[in-house]
């Protein structure tokens, strides 16, 4: 390379040390200030593990991190279940030049903010929102269900969002399978039952792990959704949180309870890159 | 057995997109209607609360906080990314991996960790809260998307045009504004186009990070406390409908990029 010899050592660190920078001043230096906070008491003092002790001695505490796996979990197989077929649908049965369109209009309803549409959801909701009028109006009900401030609710919102994003993850990956494993298959005597079974789905697993993961993150992380529609009947990991600044300024505890989160993505991930790579063998 | 495949399609794709716009159409239905609970019966339609929120100087601050947030804050970050990924792409740096790997991260953590992150960080330091730190706070999450999306682009036609340049005389900072900011065009944009959705629609770290002047989710949120609220209705609509055209020129202009 014909590099200039004195901007030849100057250049290269001058063009990526701003974006070093950012991220070590903003992204890790945050996070060791928060380390240090989570070892500290709320009311002043030294070193202490009391937060994290508190997390596994609380059972408060403790029903958060099980409601928001177990929410998360059943977030992520609903929407999973839910989106495959749609995916397939609109990548095997819907004309060429129609798909375009087709996920454009999927997408659409996402391009509201994310917390007015957590709002739409209540709206439908509601005691006196619209499911509950048809119920009842119909007939079928004579007293309104209760259906916001529900764990249900909180489902609902999330497997609405979910569906949406595994249904662009799931169609990228049918689009990208070569239709000759298809005829391949075909040619050696295999139905369009046994195809599936035998080449689609095993082709397309990789990307769906993905997406489960990408959804499990993102589920787990969010405040915005269970706040609106499950309310503070149970809390989730992130309202624990959110509730320790806002109630008590407990920099400390939310610091710890941050961090304890945080762990519990990362052994997901550890656990998720290992079964991806099996796959890939 | 293929028809019956075909109707059992339809109906699913039918009632997916139905489960898909049912919260959307709700929301935007009974923005329309005058009485002061967005719920049915539906009583036809009026404009009333739309006049409300347009008249509402907190919206309104909010809206353009909201926009000088993400513009300012994709500028940032669409800039640092392009030049550390020109960085990376061109020169061979000593732990060239890691320091991608370390400038990626922030992809992996969620939101509200990012936010109370630099929540204890600004509170130690005694940076009050404000718009601006929650811009540092919307370009650390924004930072690594551009950064991925500009690197992944940059191949070895774009070196080849840069190095034919450099051999014609071309000083480093010519050959960076008139070939590789204009060949990168595609992905500069998209990586500012995705930073400014995000930001505009990012809660977690404005309402950590803002206090008096914030952005229009908090203000919407805010708006929350008050139950169902008609206002609401027609402020989720007004943002739905300016995404969409937004969304729309976005497509026209890459419709008409194809071409070329």
């Amino acid at each position: 390379m014909s590099a200039a010899g004195n901007t030849g050592r100057a250049l290269p660190w001058a063009l990526v040390t701003p974006a070093l920078g950012w991220t070590l001043l903003f992204f890790v230096l945050p996070f060791v200030a928060m380390g240090f906070s989570s070892l500290t008491a709320h009311d002043g003092g030294g070193f202490t593990l009391s937060n994290y002790s508190q997390f596994f001695a609380n059972p408060a505490y403790w029903q958060a991190m099980v409601n928001s796996l177990q929410v998360t979990a059943i977030v992520t197989v609903i929407s999973v279940l839910l989106a495959y077929p749609f995916a397939w649908i609109l990548a095997e049965q819907v004309p060429e030049r129609w798909q375009r369109l087709a996920l454009m209009l999927a997408v659409l309803p996402f391009w509201t903010s994310y917390v007015v549409r957590s709002y739409s959801w209540l709206l439908v909701l509601a005691q006196n929102g619209v499911i509950n009028r048809a119920l009842t109006g119909s007939g079928l009900f004579s007293e309104p269900v209760q259906l916001a401030n529900t764990r249900l609710a909180t489902i609902i919102g999330f497997v609405h969002f979910f569906v949406m994003l595994l249904t662009l993850t799931i169609f990228a990956n049918l689009k990208q399978l070569s239709p000759s494993y298809r005829k391949a298959a075909a040619d050696l005597g295999a139905g369009p039952v046994r195809t599936f079974l035998h080449i689609v789905l095993p082709l397309t697993l990789p990307g769906i792990m993905v997406g489960a993961f990408l959804t499990f993150v993102l589920c787990i992380g969010d405040y915005i959704t269970p706040q609106i529609l499950g309310g503070n009947n149970e809390l989730l990991m992130p309202q624990l949180v959110m509730m320790q600044i806002g109630r008590r300024g407990d920099f400390p505890l939310a610091s710890a309870l941050s961090i304890i989160l945080m762990a519990v993505v990362t052994i997901a991930y550890l656990a998720c890159a290992r079964w991806l790579k099996i796959e890939r063998a | 057995m293929r028809a019956l495949v075909r109707i059992f399609s339809w109906l699913y794709a039918v009632a997916v997109y139905g489960f898909i716009f049912l919260p959307v159409v709700v929301l935007v239905l009974f923005s329309l209607q005058a009485t002061s609970f967005p719920i049915p019966p539906f009583t036809g339609p009026s404009l009333r609360w739309y006049d409300a929120v347009l008249a509402d100087t907190r919206l309104t601050s909010a809206l353009l906080n909201s926009l000088l947030v993400a513009a300012l804050s994709s500028a940032v970050a669409v800039t640092l990314g392009f030049l550390s990924a020109w960085g990376f792409a061109r020169f061979a740096l000593p732990g060239s991996a890691l320091l991608r790997g370390l400038i990626t991260l922030p992809l992996t953590v969620s939101y509200l960790i990012i936010g109370m992150g630099l929540l204890v960080l600004f509170n130690w330091a005694g940076i009050p809260k404000s718009l601006l730190a929650a811009g540092i706070g919307h370009v650390v999450i924004n930072l690594p998307l551009c950064f991925a999306i500009i690197y992944s682009q940059m191949g070895d036609h774009q070196i080849n045009i840069e190095r034919a340049a450099r051999d014609l005389g071309a000083p480093e900072w010519k050959v960076l504004l008139l070939i590789t900011v204009p060949v990168m065009a595609p992905a500069i944009f998209a990586g500012f186009f995705l930073s400014m959705t995000f930001s505009w629609d990012e809660f977690v770290i404005s309402f950590l990070l803002t206090r008096f002047d914030t952005t229009l989710p908090v203000e919407i949120w805010n708006l929350l406390r008050s139950g169902l609220n008609p206002k609401t209705n027609a402020v989720g609509s007004l943002v739905f409908a300016v995404s969409i055209v937004l969304v729309v020129l976005f497509e026209l202009m890459l419709l008409r990029r194809k071409p070329a």
